[in-house]
């Protein structure tokens, strides 16, 4: 299962290489031509397989999905062997303790430890912890000890396996990084489609550290449209007693599309795009409430003189920690509604 | 003028949703323009072409109002709501939002109006639904506050007077030019208020040589305001900094000379919070000197925006004043 190995792969920001690999295995027999451009972005083209019913349509279609996840990296040893770290992308403090990790392209296991409950006291539970207090323990003794397994600057990922947790109803998997590696499997599966457009493909770097790949990506490529797929908030867990308020997204509740987020107002042409074709072909979505957050279409929509830009989500729940949960029902729907709703923008994007 | 900036005011357009204010802008300059398009993220590009041998200009003035999108209707049929650009918290509690199709709401929030809300989480608006099914509204509309124009003695108030008085003085310069050396580009932009989006993207198209943005500035003389030296009718406000941009030296001096050349008043105006859409444009490409003609505004961001119409008028003649004779400083 492509989705699996996805999750397992290493790639926090800046170190996707290994997530690059699986995903230039998967999809290099179904297109034309590919590149790695500066900032490791794996650029892939399928050519239109058939004419143009719309002269007026779009000729250029560009997807993205963001190989890297949220991590750590290495910023130093103490004399007792344990490491320094620095958070990469944004991720709750709170998350970190006790989780266990991978340091290092030799991927050395770790924990990030903390002072258990008998020292903390009760008043100490209360508070967050003060992260300077913690580090990450390789089980080295010395600094020189630890200097030989990991060097300054390593990637840390969280040791997560990836699971499915239910084989019926929603079909509900857990692993890491599954925003945004479940973009990535979507888009790897749209490229088995065949368009009336070319569709260029981009898998690309440094969203969780500011949209970063995107914004070259976008600007070499100089694509007509534009749609970042991506793992997106779901918080449908009880809420406060008596306040009737609405999640941003719900778990099983179909792909969610967005009106906008933190980074972008959708293309409304977009929006309508896919919640006519999700009507028309019967697959259940919902709209994304409430802006929080950005995605690769923040950077994509401002390119060279702007690009109609929209965003495609799977709901995750307890994104940016060391574990979430998607649904692999939403999954299938959102793979299912992006390639219907690329067929019908081979008739062109309505005003 | 006064017409003009009434209904460019009153018109809905929050960020994203500009089409009816763009609508207005453009009947009202079809007459005179070289050229009118509409761009991707729904810019509107004017053209006013010159008689040869001057600069290309681009003028930005921001289509786009603060508003509000709805997030969720719940069981009584209360809509919560998320904003759209920088709201001013305390002033929405009773006051009224209107949505693109004219739906009228009230603002209110779960502590009883008194106190005001904490955050924008506490607030919802109530359309006169009584559940979901009878909503008028639903989870993407769009709404901006509806306030109306009105004069008061010699100032102007409303809601959008950000920027819309940006547009109405662009829009004015365009009509008013006679015989001018420069290629002007009127750029009516969209999505200034959440990050300047628009005008990146134009300033990227037209690659202009120097360019001006016309947007309101707060001022420094209401009771105990933040120390600023920037008042209403003491004409139109030169920009040399704000938040997000230092305004370029030359731009500077070629506002301040035409002021001076015409004998308008004229006021240096430094900003510490808050930015313009030159923000985004002097970046754009190799980089563009940039700078902005600001109006003084009081009240900026809430439903009571003002302005002294006398600076309005000036503004105006300064604009028409640097754009019809050869850019130099």
């Amino acid at each position: 299962m492509l989705l699996k190995e996805l999750s397992e792969a290493r790639g926090v920001s800046g170190n996707e290489a290994a997530v690059r690999e699986l995903l230039l295995k998967a999809v290099e027999n179904t297109i034309d031509k590919h590149c790695i451009d500066a900032l490791g972005n794996l650029l892939c083209l399928k050519k239109a397989r058939k004419p143009a019913a719309n002269p007026a349509a779009p000729q250029k279609v560009l997807i993205t999905a963001h190989m890297d996840e949220v991590g750590l990296i290495i910023s130093g040893f103490n004399a007792d062997g344990t490491l320094r770290y620095e958070k990469v992308g944004g991720i709750d403090n709170r998350m970190l303790l006790s989780k266990q990790v991978l340091v290092g392209e030799k991927a050395v296991p770790g924990v990030i430890g903390y002072r258990p409950i008998h020292l903390i006291g009760r008043s100490g539970i209360e508070k967050v912890a003060d992260m300077s207090q913690t580090a990450i323990d390789i089980g080295a003794s010395s600094r020189d000890a630890a200097a030989k397994l990991v060097q300054l600057g390593d990637y840390v990922t969280f040791r997560t396996s990836f699971e499915v947790l239910t084989e019926d109803g929603l079909r509900t998997a857990k692993g890491k990084a599954l925003d945004d590696r479940v973009g990535c499997a979507e888009l790897a599966e749209a490229l088995e489609g065949e368009y009336a457009f070319d569709l260029y493909a981009a898998f690309t770097t440094q969203e969780e550290v500011g949209l970063r790949g995107a914004r070259v990506a976008g600007y070499s490529i100089n694509p007509d449209v534009a749609v970042a797929l991506e793992g997106t908030v779901c918080d449908d867990l009880p809420k406060e007693r008596d306040r009737d308020l609405s999640p941003v997204t719900e778990l099983g509740k179909g792909p969610a599309i967005s009106f906008r987020d933190g980074s972008v107002i959708c293309d409304r042409r977009l929006v309508t795009l896919f919640s006519e074709t999700a009507e028309q072909q019967g697959i259940p979505y919902q709209y994304k409430r409430g802006a929080v957050g950005g995605t690769d279409a923040g950077a994509l929509h401002l390119v060279r003189e702007g690009v109609p830009a929209a965003v495609l989500s799977v709901p995750c729940r307890y994104i940016h920690a060391p574990v979430s949960i998607v649904s692999l029902q939403d999954f299938d729907n959102a793979a299912r509604l992006l390639k219907a709703a690329l067929t019908k923008l081979e008739g062109g994007l309505e005003a | 003028m006064k017409d003009l900036i009434k209904k460019l005011v009153e018109a809905f357009g929050p960020s994203g949703y500009e089409d009816q204010v763009r609508a207005i802008i453009q009947a009202e300059a079809a007459g005179k323009a070289d050229e009118i398009r509409t761009d991707n993220l729904g810019n509107l590009i004017v053209l006013k072409k010159g008689s040869g041998g001057g600069e290309r200009i681009m003028i930005s003035a921001h289509m786009d109002e603060i508003g509000l999108m709805v997030s969720y209707i719940d069981k009584k049929g209360f809509a919560r709501i998320g904003n759209i650009g920088g709201i001013a918290l305390a002033t929405l509690t009773g006051s009224r939002a209107r949505f693109a199709d004219g739906t009228i709401a009230v603002l209110y929030n779960e502590k009883d109006g008194w106190m005001g809300p904490g955050t924008l989480a506490e607030c919802f608006i109530d359309t006169g639904a009584t559940s979901p099914e009878d909503s008028p509204v639903k989870v993407g509309d769009v709404a901006c506050i509806h306030r109306p124009f009105e004069e008061l003695g010699g100032r102007l108030v409303s809601k959008a007077m950000d920027d819309r008085i940006g547009c109405a003085v662009a829009l004015q310069a365009l009509l008013d030019m006679a015989e001018s050396p420069n290629d002007v580009y009127f750029v009516f932009s969209t999505q200034e208020e959440v990050g300047c989006r628009g005008a990146m993207v134009a300033a990227f198209g037209i690659e202009p040589e120097v360019a001006v943005a016309v947007d309101v500035t707060l001022t420094g003389d209401i009771p105990l305001a933040k120390p600023m030296s920037v008042e209403l009718g003491k004409g139109p406000a030169v920009k040399v900094k704000d938040a997000g941009m230092l305004a370029h030296p030359g731009v500077k001096k070629w506002m301040v000379a035409t002021a001076e050349k015409l004998a308008l008043p004229y006021q240096l105006e430094v900003l510490t919070g808050g930015t313009t859409d030159a923000y985004t444009i002097q970046t754009s490409r190799d980089g563009i000197a940039a700078g902005c003609l600001s109006i003084p505004t009081r009240y900026v961001h809430s439903p009571s925006e003002m302005v002294d119409y006398n600076d309005v008028l000036n503004s105006v003649k300064l604009l028409v004043g640097m754009l019809s004779a050869p850019v130099s400083w």
